[in-house]
């Protein structure tokens, strides 16, 4: 069997195994040696280490995957020598192997200019996991941070200064201008007036002559003679290829460092190949992932008898930089011959866009996207495959103004070879084949056919309109239907199980759905019945189909034990119930935390005590607080004026008396509510899915806000009502949006795609536009006179009961793989293994 | 089950009726978890390690089954990675697949092929 040797663990090197084995497997003896302990991870995503990912997430494969594809892995193992006339190299550790064909992806390091004190403590590099770790452990002590470097990397790692808790740092960019290679100046300074704004400090046209201090840095001196104290830096000035032991084996490299490479990343020893950010091709380094995953298939193609070139990579990139996006494509700087540039500046939002089009005003060349980058892709396929412009060209970083537009032109006019995931070089093509001939309808189908969007993802959005688009074009109906087992959307569902009084989800599958159902259409279902009826959820064999939580009434956590949030309607507690929930915690050992809205989260419960514990709890008072099920979670509420001096009304009281009458129900998605004793608002209701505001008449109402990934505040539905007619508007929003919401759709987002906005839902819920006000109000007195504590019934009937076991064979015994660690004199679940 | 098995060992696992229709349940035989799942819609009974490859979470016999073009499936309660129950292999696109055991059902009792 032909001998390949990998040099190199990293992404590509990787990546360069994962295709080998996928086109050909066991047909290479492949050996991979690694400098680092941990087999290759993800280092485009290195900074959301510090944001909560470990360096498991951030695996490409776990080391067993080598095991499985027959791939002999050393780690922490690097090849010290090659000796090209005998074809065998020779590691660190003395292991001697030989090869017939040797593929080098060392990669790079940090490139670190010779500063006078750069050698003294808390001077960073920002490359490895292992960088990380020294980093996060010296930012314990440090408060003033500095960062060398203002390119991508810098920003970056300033990135993880801020994820670090060192709020006070300092950028500092010898070039005039940030990301000097990606944006042009009216860019940079839109993108450095947003990173300022985050608590940065940027410099440019900033030349570092010193690192001061005694044993560890305390400050930095500048060539203008100016200087900043520091006490923590990191250096991200760029990168230097690792072509250290191709010098040393006398392989030809560049001037400046790379490992020189023919087209189809030969080096000067045809039997050695270079790939990634150690390679030389045509004076270029391609200090991106993207390119190097080309480099790696190309040279597998090449070694299974096809002929594939490299013809230098389009470093067209787009990043999300601590919030903020930046996109550059084509040539952004593109200038003169008649060539326009057309550039929108918006400082108050801090959105800047610039394209470049040719003298002809018929192609776009290319363009810099900072602030909001949603038409990145659009952009970069209509500049790749040069697609003819419109008449206007602004309309295509404007929008079209007047007229209608054509929607999902961008993605039809683009030709069958436009490359959609550059990460695994998936074209247009592909992925429609993959829909018309593959048979693929989900994006989940067509990723595992074509690997498109398994790499940054960032085409995903692209690939899903591909596939409705194909699936259009075949004359498939394209509708929002729960999953393959129910040709309905869920309000048509909502529809036919009431009429037909179905209790049950196998019911439900049997008489309106096909196959065996599936997690995404059981907790809907699921959903639909307990809105409907009210019934006890895990009763008439529902349990199954419920998603974990709810079926185990429970929040499952990382580690699988579970955290019980006991109801605390409008945050009001007495001492005695305090004192029980921390008598509770302390016997059963759980960690205790305040939650967002306003009561006390009991986490690392392991799943034989649920019972227990909530006996425990329901004695001393208590009840469910449904944290665990898409359902109304809780009423905030403010002090109000029972205690506050500003208070106009009783907003505690008034959430009280909501939370418990909206208790249980089950609805699309979770419902969070606000009560807030005056026009200050600190109950933040408005940022609820209804909110309620004392003015000096009555109650103002604002619905369908939410806080989350995607903030929006609510919006005024009815000004000065009094309480009644407040919770007759509530019921009937609520039932609204309980039949008419699509699955895991919040009010916020439900609102937004409802034709006609906030005037079409007061028209709904205030003027009874569609007739149903009656009979809602009815289904929510229904649901007030049906509601029960769930937990209550679960330990009461002893069916229910016995399912909160690990082992059904050891009904005593807990789930022995469960750990803890401690932090802060209390436990954590021990970190993802 | 339906197809033909043939196992060395056979354990007596548990009763067919403690375990919940079209759901899962927790076995424990020596120092393993095996997830057990009674696929009654199908009529059918599988086992897998309880383990969820993708993050090492005992976890699998916590997760909801159903059917993926008509094969038979589990999905993950963690991160809604789903595996084949038939042979294991990830369904979500993933480099991951878990083991399967046979399973036999004799009066009442239910065998694990270990």
């Amino acid at each position: 069997m032909m001998q390949i040797v990998v040099i190199g663990n990293g992404m590509v090197g990787y990546k360069f195994c994962e295709k080998l084995i996928a086109k050909a497997p066991n047909q290479f003896q492949i050996t991979v040696f690694g400098e680092e302990i941990r087999p290759a991870y993800d280092r485009v995503h290195l900074s959301e280490f510090f944001a909560g990912k470990s360096a498991d997430d951030l695996s490409m494969a776990p080391a067993s995957w080598y095991q499985e594809h027959g791939i002999k892995l050393y780690l922490g193992d690097p090849v010290q020598t090659i000796d090209r006339s005998n074809k065998k190299v020779t590691s660190f550790h003395g292991i001697i192997t030989h090869y017939d064909i040797l593929v080098m992806a060392t990669g790079s390091s940090a490139f670190v200019p010779s500063i006078p004190g750069v050698e003294k403590k808390g001077v960073f590099i920002y490359r490895t996991i292992e960088d990380l770790e020294l980093m996060a452990d010296w930012a314990k002590h440090a408060k003033k941070g500095a960062v060398i470097g203002g390119g991508l990397l810098g920003l970056e790692a300033a990135k993880a200064m801020i994820d670090l808790g060192i709020n006070d740092t300092h950028v500092i960019e010898f070039a005039s201008r940030l990301m000097p290679r990606q944006i042009d100046s009216a860019g940079s300074a839109i993108l450095t007036s947003k990173l300022e704004a985050l608590g940065l400090t940027i410099h440019t046209s900033k030349n570092t002559i010193e690192i001061a201090g005694d044993d560890a840095i305390q400050s930095m001196k500048f060539s203008d003679g100016s200087h900043i104290d520091a006490d923590m830096l990191v250096i991200s000035a760029g990168i230097k290829p690792r072509d250290e032991l191709a010098v040393q084996s006398g392989l030809s490299t560049g001037e400046r460092g790379g490992i020189l490479v023919n087209e189809s990343m030969q080096t000067s020893d045809e039997n050695i190949y270079a790939i990634g950010e150690c390679a030389l091709y045509n004076s270029m380094i391609y200090g991106l992932v993207a390119p190097g995953y080309e480099m790696a298939d190309i040279v597998v193609t090449n070694l299974l008898g096809g002929n594939k070139a490299f013809l230098g990579f389009d470093m067209s990139t787009k990043l999300k930089l601590i919030g903020i996006d930046v996109a550059s494509f084509g040539n952004p700087f593109a200038e003169g011959d008649g060539i326009r540039s057309i550039a929108i500046e918006d400082r108050h939002k801090g959105i800047y866009k610039r394209v470049n089009i040719s003298s002809d005003g018929k192609t776009l060349l290319g363009g810099v996207l900072v602030g909001d980058a949603d038409q990145y892709n659009a952009l970069l396929q209509t500049c790749k495959n040069k697609i003819i412009l419109p008449p206007n060209p602004e309309d295509i970083i404007l929008g079209a103004r007047g007229g209608d537009g054509e929607p999902g032109a961008g993605i039809t006019a683009l030709p069958d070879d436009a490359l959609i995931c550059s990460c695994e070089s998936v074209s247009k093509g592909d992925i429609c084949a993959a829909v018309s001939e593959g048979g693929c309808e989900t994006v989940d189908a067509i990723k595992k056919c074509t690997k498109a969007g398994t790499g940054c993802g960032g085409c995903i959005p692209m690939v899903k309109d591909l596939m409705l688009y194909t699936m259009k074009a075949q004359g498939k109906i394209v509708r929002t239907v729960l999953c393959e087992h129910f040709n309905f959307s869920r309000q048509e569902l909502f529809d036919l199980v009431k009429i037909k009084k179905i209790k049950t989800y196998d019911e439900v599958l049997s008489q309106l759905g096909t196959g065996d159902g599936c997690e995404l259409c059981k907790p809907p279902v699921a959903s639909i019945l307990a809105s409907l009826w009210n019934e006890n959820i895990l009763k008439k064999g529902n349990d199954t189909a419920q998603d974990s939580n709810d079926r185990f009434l429970a929040n499952i956590q990382k580690g699988g034990t579970y955290s019980v949030v006991p109801r605390i309607p409008g945050g009001e507690i007495t001492p005695e119930k305090l004192i029980a929930i921390g008598e509770v915690a302390k016997k059963y050992q759980l960690y205790t935390k305040i939650t967002g809205g306003q009561r006390i989260d009991l986490f690392g419960a392991h799943l034989s005590d649920l019972p227990e514990i909530w006996q425990e709890l329901i004695d001393a008072g208590f009840e469910s607080g449904h944290a665990y099920g898409k359902s109304l979670r809780t009423v905030k509420s403010c002090v109000g004026s029972t205690w506050c001096r500003f208070g106009l009304h009783d907003s505690v009281s008034f959430a009280i008396r909501i939370e418990e009458r909206y208790r249980g129900l089950r609805s699309p998605h979770k419902l969070k509510g606000g009560v807030s004793g005056c026009i200050r608002e600190c109950a933040e209701a408005q940022s609820k899915d209804f909110g309620i505001i004392a003015t000096e008449k009555g109650w103002n109402l604002y619905v369908c806000g939410n806080g989350g990934s995607k903030p929006q505040h609510a919006l005024l539905l009815a000004s000065d009502i009094d309480e009644e007619t407040c919770i007759k508007y509530l019921d009937r929003f609520l039932m609204f949006y309980v039949k008419t919401a699509d699955p895991l759709t919040r009010t916020a987002t439900w609102l937004n795609k409802m034709e006609g906005g906030i005037a079409y839902l007061k028209a709904v819920v205030i003027e009874d536009a569609l007739g149903m006000n009656a009979a809602w109000e009815a289904d929510m007195v229904n649901h007030v006179d049906t509601y029960e504590c769930e937990w209550k019934a679960a330990i009461e009937t002893p069916e229910l009961r016995k399912r909160f076991n690990h082992f059904v064979n050891a009904p005593t015994e807990k789930d022995p793989s469960i750990e803890f660690d401690e932090m802060r004199a209390q436990k954590k679940a021990k970190d993802w293994k | 089950m339906m197809t033909e098995i043939t196992s060395a060992v056979w354990f007596l696992a548990c009763n067919t009726t403690d375990v919940p229709e079209n759901g899962g349940v927790c076995i424990k035989y020596k120092d393993e978890q095996i997830a057990l799942f009674n696929f009654s819609r199908r009529n059918e009974w599988y086992a897998t390690q309880n383990e969820c490859p993708h993050r090492k979470q005992m976890a699998l016999s916590r997760g909801m089954i159903g059917s993926n073009n008509n094969e038979p499936k589990v999905a993950c309660p963690f991160h809604k990675k789903t595996f084949s129950l038939q042979t294991g292999e990830c369904l979500s696109g993933d480099e991951c697949s878990i083991k399967t055991y046979p399973v036999k059902i004799e009066d009442g009792k239910v065998f694990i092929g270990v």
